[in-house]
């Protein structure tokens, strides 16, 4: 695999841009950070699919394409069955040695809003897993249906006033608390799960290249802060993402085989989470006295995965 | 450094922003898009774009290279190369592929590709930052006259 460098920025910047920009992404979306930063990452050809989402709407306005590799929108919910089918074609017909350039060495990947990875295309997503297909899946988790109008997802957290799940006088938001997707794709025996964010640049490139390099189906999990549903300014995107790192709202690690599991990155100042809900508008509710409650509830979850997290990397199950 | 050389066009290939993306253009209704289209996003062999510049590739009227969203934007961020310290940390957060970066050097904005959305500023390292918002009116020259002095740290 061709394998850009990425020892320093410097170096990485040096690799050729095959995202094109005027896609019509919010200005400030962590989307295009992600994606730019996995088709930076690699020389290699990509095979690019994507559910219905965001990053789908935005990267192929008809007549337009923002995409310099193949790339492939078949339905809502089956990016993973989609890029599934391309790579077992392309086994077939290096075998066949009816390609093009037999030798060219080619990647496959899927992306996927939280929506249509969390809920509607899970079904095709744990499939797909579970035939051991190639490929690479990468989850850009903004905690809603951006898409549509910021509807709850099964990834919105606790506590946060959505579209569909509205806080007010007798509601603190959404009630339940938000899916472990990444313990449910390590749980289908896949070799590289991870979760990463894309303010630690270093760390997230070295995760999609492994998950590239892997054998196997791979799932990673970024975090992409919305600033249209999340409701900060365009420009504290990264910042926004800074917050929940050190938070532990997004805790990093990854899981090898499904039981080696190791942590990325322990922030030096672990922050309280009234930071990262402070500076956020969906979240602004909770700082009413009735229901301050919720955040201190935040901060037990949090504390516990986080605790949680640690005795699993010690025991290594 | 000279308005000249902070050309609007910086590394541009021939291309790059002829079709305005915005509202009020002749767009296509979902049931008037082509079923099971294919927009190719180069013009003859594209087996090498890994390995070439923007500027060096064969963009098609398909590709969004082609298209612009300039006008989605009202503060516009202006490059000083005279502060900056080559540290790409705009490079790699702009979300709409725009800072021009050749050879380990930042050049300056692609701003038929710019949305205005002030990322780039905030991870800005330098004192004072080498990217700064205006206005879109304000002339490029006026813009880095205008330019802050460096801030001294302030004693606690």
């Amino acid at each position: 695999m061709a394998i850009t460098s990425i020892k320093n920025l410097k170096e990485f910047s040096t690799s050729n841009d095959r995202f094109e920009g005027a896609h019509t992404l919010c200005p400030g979306c962590a989307h295009s950070m992600i994606v730019r930063e996995l088709m930076n990452c690699t020389d290699d050809n990509l095979v690019v699919s994507a559910n219905t989402g965001c990053l789908e709407v935005s990267t192929a306005v008809y007549p337009f394409t923002s995409w310099d590799t193949s790339w492939i929108h078949i339905g809502f919910e089956n990016a993973a069955t989609s890029v599934s089918a391309a790579q077992v074609m392309h086994k077939v017909r290096k075998k066949k040695g009816t390609l093009k350039d037999n030798d060219a060495p080619v990647k496959f990947v899927a992306f996927g809003g939280d929506g249509s990875t969390f809920d509607i295309g899970f079904q095709w997503l744990s499939g797909a897993f579970e035939r051991q297909h190639d490929f690479t899946y990468i989850c850009l988790d903004n905690e809603n249906y951006a898409n549509t109008g910021g509807q709850r997802s099964s990834a919105t957290p606790i506590g946060a006033t959505t579209s569909t799940s509205v806080a007010g006088t007798h509601s603190y938001g959404k009630k339940e608390k938000k899916k472990d997707i990444v313990s449910i794709m390590a749980a289908h025996g896949s070799p590289y799960v991870a979760q990463l964010a894309p303010n630690k640049w270093k760390m997230m490139a070295k995760g999609f290249q492994k998950a590239l390099e892997t054998e196997g189906p791979c799932f990673i999990n970024t975090v992409s802060p919305c600033c249209t549903e999340w409701k900060f300014e365009p420009k504290d995107t990264i910042s926004i993402t800074d917050l929940a790192v050190d938070s532990l709202m997004f805790p990093m690690y990854e899981i090898i085989d499904g039981h080696e599991l190791n942590i990325l990155y322990r922030p030096k100042n672990v922050l309280k989470v009234e930071d990262y809900l402070g500076a956020q508008g969906r979240y602004k509710h909770l700082f009413k006295p009735e229901y301050r409650h919720i955040i201190d509830k935040i901060q037990k979850d949090i504390d516990e995965d986080w605790a949680r997290l640690q005795r699993r990397e010690e025991a290594r199950v | 450094m000279s308005v000249e050389q902070q050309d609007l066009n910086l590394l541009a290939n021939e291309k790059r922003g002829r079709f305005q993306l915005e509202a009020g253009q002749d767009l296509y209704g979902w049931n008037e898009v082509t079923q099971g289209s294919v927009l190719p996003a180069f013009e003859g062999d594209a087996s090498n774009v890994a390995n070439q510049k923007a500027e060096e590739r064969n963009y098609s009227d398909y590709n969004s290279y082609s298209a612009t969203v300039s006008s989605w934007r009202v503060i516009k961020p202006v490059f000083n190369i005279d502060v900056c310290i080559d540290c790409q940390n705009c490079w790699v957060w702009c979300p709409d592929s725009s800072i021009l970066s050749r050879d380990k050097q930042m050049l300056g904005i692609d701003y038929d590709h710019c949305k205005g959305c002030e990322v780039c500023v905030e991870v800005c390292p330098t004192n004072p930052k080498s990217l700064l918002m205006f206005s879109e009116y304000e002339d490029l020259g006026d813009a880095l006259a205008s330019w802050p002095e460096k801030k001294k740290k302030e004693k606690k």
